[in-house]
């Protein structure tokens, strides 16, 4: 299943590391943040929970960039 | 500019303002050493603040940490050698500040401009209250066959039928062409078109999400999510640079002077740490990061804007390396409709053949059946057809007047015993027998569009050095159209599978893995081969969905023109990409090796690294413009 997020994240370096950190999170096959339309499209394993998932992404990009949003 | 934006450029200025007093203030020790940290900190907190944060969550190689670590690390020499010069630490959060605030602005306003461009979804449809009056409602709400009402200045919601009033209709946004379309009753019109003058009802054939406009959008939104090789490298590149970056600093600060102590020398420690601290403020690799996808979201935009839809960066890049176009004949290079070229009557006179055979032809709804109809607009006399029968494969044969009148090809002519001769011409060749005497021919072909030739040699002259041309039809036909309009190799008598196979062949063939091959079809029947080729352009592609499904780029028109339009945007932004890359890498290298070597110092990086950004970025933004030839 894909989902797409409005983000809000100030450089485009930090929207690079959100990405990976997006990747890194269990339950996401593959996140993509686009820096420019300020997107965030994600693509979740197989009958992972879809809420949980983004909260878990959410922390861990806030990790990598504190200054940053993913409005669920 | 935002809040965030006006409180930083508030914060900028202040600061400088103050760094510029301080200079001649006579102040000295103590004192000034707490006034420039007020400025330090006035410029710098945000900075300070996240580089706690940083390293709270672990996160060594933040830049704001590696900033931080810098300026305190000069603030510090400078007590340490104390020579009270502050102004270094003071001035790289300074530049450092200047070029967020740029490079926020800059995005910020491209981001607005090209989606102001791509504002072609009202938010709202009118529909007719039961007193008559007009009702703003959301369009998400309006259901199919719903009549809505477009009054003039206002874009079509939702696409459609016209059901009553007439006007004329904006359709750049769509498809880029500049001169207004006239709509009446029972015409379909598409949404995201401005209606210009009169009031038109229209009733919707779609859902608002399922109608043009919403599509498109959709399109070039999801566009920049798709990645091209440039943006993946940069991000890459990114990853690596700044732990190289840190890594090295590290290495510069200790092994010199311990090196220097080895041959017992002075270690000048503070030195090193100094051009250690230099390489810290280059660390970020904003700059590169920033321009690439700035570009490639600038130059989907501008094509756009010229009615050619690209869904995703990757293709734009893809097609700056085209060196063959493939072309598919009918509906791409042709109008797909048939007419009649010529009239060669042995005996009769031109007229009335044409005359006889429409006449045979009045049942029939076959596409040359009807141009022969539109060839004589009189069909509807008083002659009297009868016996009309349809032999499939060969033709028709009708009795007209009372005489046996054979429509048909050669085989139907052998039929009736009739002695028939080709013609010289490409086309479909009808030929015509009266009483099974041979009565001539005429000579039936598809129409080349008015651009087709001009597209062909834009094409060559943009640097695509291969054109071919792939039809179903026969050779004759096929080598016609590819001689007037200038292409030197053809394919004909192809199935939809010989053309798959064909483009799989030239795939295989070409020189090197970086020529690309692109397929340009009309999208109705070419889907296959769209989606085999390196990348697939499908044209007059608006409404067809499963064309806008299987294509990589869509042109909202049937303008094969458009294409070489398409080739001279992703060339100049993949052109401007590349140099943003070289220039953005050199000259942090450069900056790299002249802060080792204690040439340049932390002023000069800062403003380097800066004035790299601003650069790249007002370069990247060249992309959203197209010149005019």
């Amino acid at each position: 299943m894909k989902k797409t997020y409005k983000i809000d994240v100030d450089c485009a370096n930090c929207a690079n590391k959100m990405e990976e950190a997006a990747n890194k999170t269990a339950g996401v096959k593959s996140a993509t943040v686009s820096f420019m339309t300020l997107k965030m499209k994600v693509e979740f394993e197989e009958g992972a929970d879809v809420d949980s998932v983004m909260q878990e992404v959410r922390k861990n990009c806030k990790k990598v960039e504190d200054d940053c949003e993913i409005f669920l | 500019m935002n809040s965030k934006q006006k409180k930083n450029l508030t914060r900028i200025l202040v600061a400088a303002a103050l760094v510029i007093l301080l200079r001649f203030l006579p102040v000295s020790g103590w004192l000034r050493f707490i006034l420039y940290i007020a400025v330090y900190l006035i410029i710098g907190y945000d900075i300070l603040v996240k580089a706690f944060k940083g390293i709270k969550n672990r996160q060594p190689l933040d830049e704001c940490l590696l900033m931080t670590i810098a300026t305190l690390g000069a603030i510090g020499l400078a007590v340490y050698k104390k020579n009270g010069d502050y102004n270094e630490a003071i001035a790289v959060m300074l530049f450092y500040q200047i070029g967020e605030w740029f490079q926020s602005y800059a995005v910020g306003k491209s981001r607005r401009n090209i989606s102001d461009l791509m504002d072609i979804a009202p938010d709202y449809a009118n529909v007719e209250g039961e007193n008559g009056q007009l009702e703003k409602v959301d369009p998400d709400d309006v259901e199919p066959g719903t009549i809505i009402v477009v009054q003039p200045g206002e874009r079509i919601p939702i696409d459609g039928i016209v059901t009553e009033g007439s006007s004329s209709l904006d359709t750049a946004a769509l498809t880029g062409e500049s001169v207004p379309r006239d709509v009446k009753a029972g015409q379909e019109v598409m949404s995201g078109c401005i209606n210009l003058s009169g009031v038109l009802r229209i009733e919707t054939t779609k859902e608002f999400g399922e109608s043009t406009a919403s599509r498109v959008l959709e399109l070039i939104e999801d566009a920049s999510s798709r990645k091209s090789r440039s943006e993946n490298f940069i991000s890459k590149f990114a990853r690596v640079y700044t732990p190289v970056v840190v890594g090295s600093a590290a290495a510069l600060a200790v092994l010199p002077p311990l090196a220097l102590m080895l041959i017992r020398r002075e270690p000048l420690w503070g030195e090193w740490i100094y051009r250690a601290l230099t390489f810290l403020v280059i660390s970020c690799p904003c700059a590169l990061v920033v321009s690439i996808p700035l570009s490639f979201f600038a130059g989907i935009g501008c094509a756009s804007r010229n009615g050619v839809l690209v869904k995703g960066s990757n293709f734009l890049e893809i097609l700056s390396q085209t060196k063959t176009v493939v072309f598919d004949k009918t509906g791409t290079l042709t109008k797909g409709v048939f007419e009649v070229a010529a009239v060669h009557p042995d005996r009769l006179d031109e007229e009335e053949l044409l005359h006889m055979a429409a006449h045979v032809e009045r049942y029939s709804t076959h596409p040359i059946a009807v141009s022969l109809r539109e060839a004589y607009p009189n069909e509807a006399d008083d002659c009297i057809v009868e016996t009309v029968e349809e032999i499939a494969g060969l033709g028709v044969v009708a009795k007209v007047n009372g005489r046996m009148i054979a429509v048909g090809n050669g085989k139907l002519m052998d039929r009736v015993g009739a002695k028939w001769h080709n013609c010289h011409l490409g086309g479909t060749i009808l030929h015509v027998a009266i009483d099974g005497e041979y009565e001539g021919h005429i000579v039936i072909s598809d129409v080349i569009k008015q651009n087709s030739k001009e597209a062909v040699t834009e094409l060559k002259k943009n640097g695509v050095s291969d054109i071919v041309m792939l039809t179903g039809d026969t050779k004759e036909t096929a080598e016609a159209v590819a001689s007037e309009l200038g292409i030197g190799s053809v394919y004909s008598n192809l199935l939809p599978a010989d053309k798959v196979r064909k483009v799989e062949e030239l795939i295989n063939g070409k020189k090197s893995e970086n020529d690309k091959v692109a397929f340009v079809g009309d999208g109705i029947n070419d889907a296959p081969v769209l989606s085999r080729a390196d990348i697939g352009i499908a044209m007059g592609a608006m409404g067809s969905d499963a064309a806008i499904e299987a294509a990589d780029i869509v042109l909202m028109d049937d303008d094969p023109l458009k294409i070489s339009t398409a080739v001279r945007i992703s060339r100049k932004c993949l052109r401007i990409v590349h140099e943003n890359i070289w220039f953005a890498i050199g000259v942090k290298i450069l900056c790299l090796v002249l802060g080792a070597l204690g040439i340049a110092n932390m002023w000069a990086a800062i403003f380097a690294d800066v004035g790299v950004m601003v650069i790249a970025v007002l370069n990247a933004i060249r992309c959203m413009f197209l010149k005019k030839n």
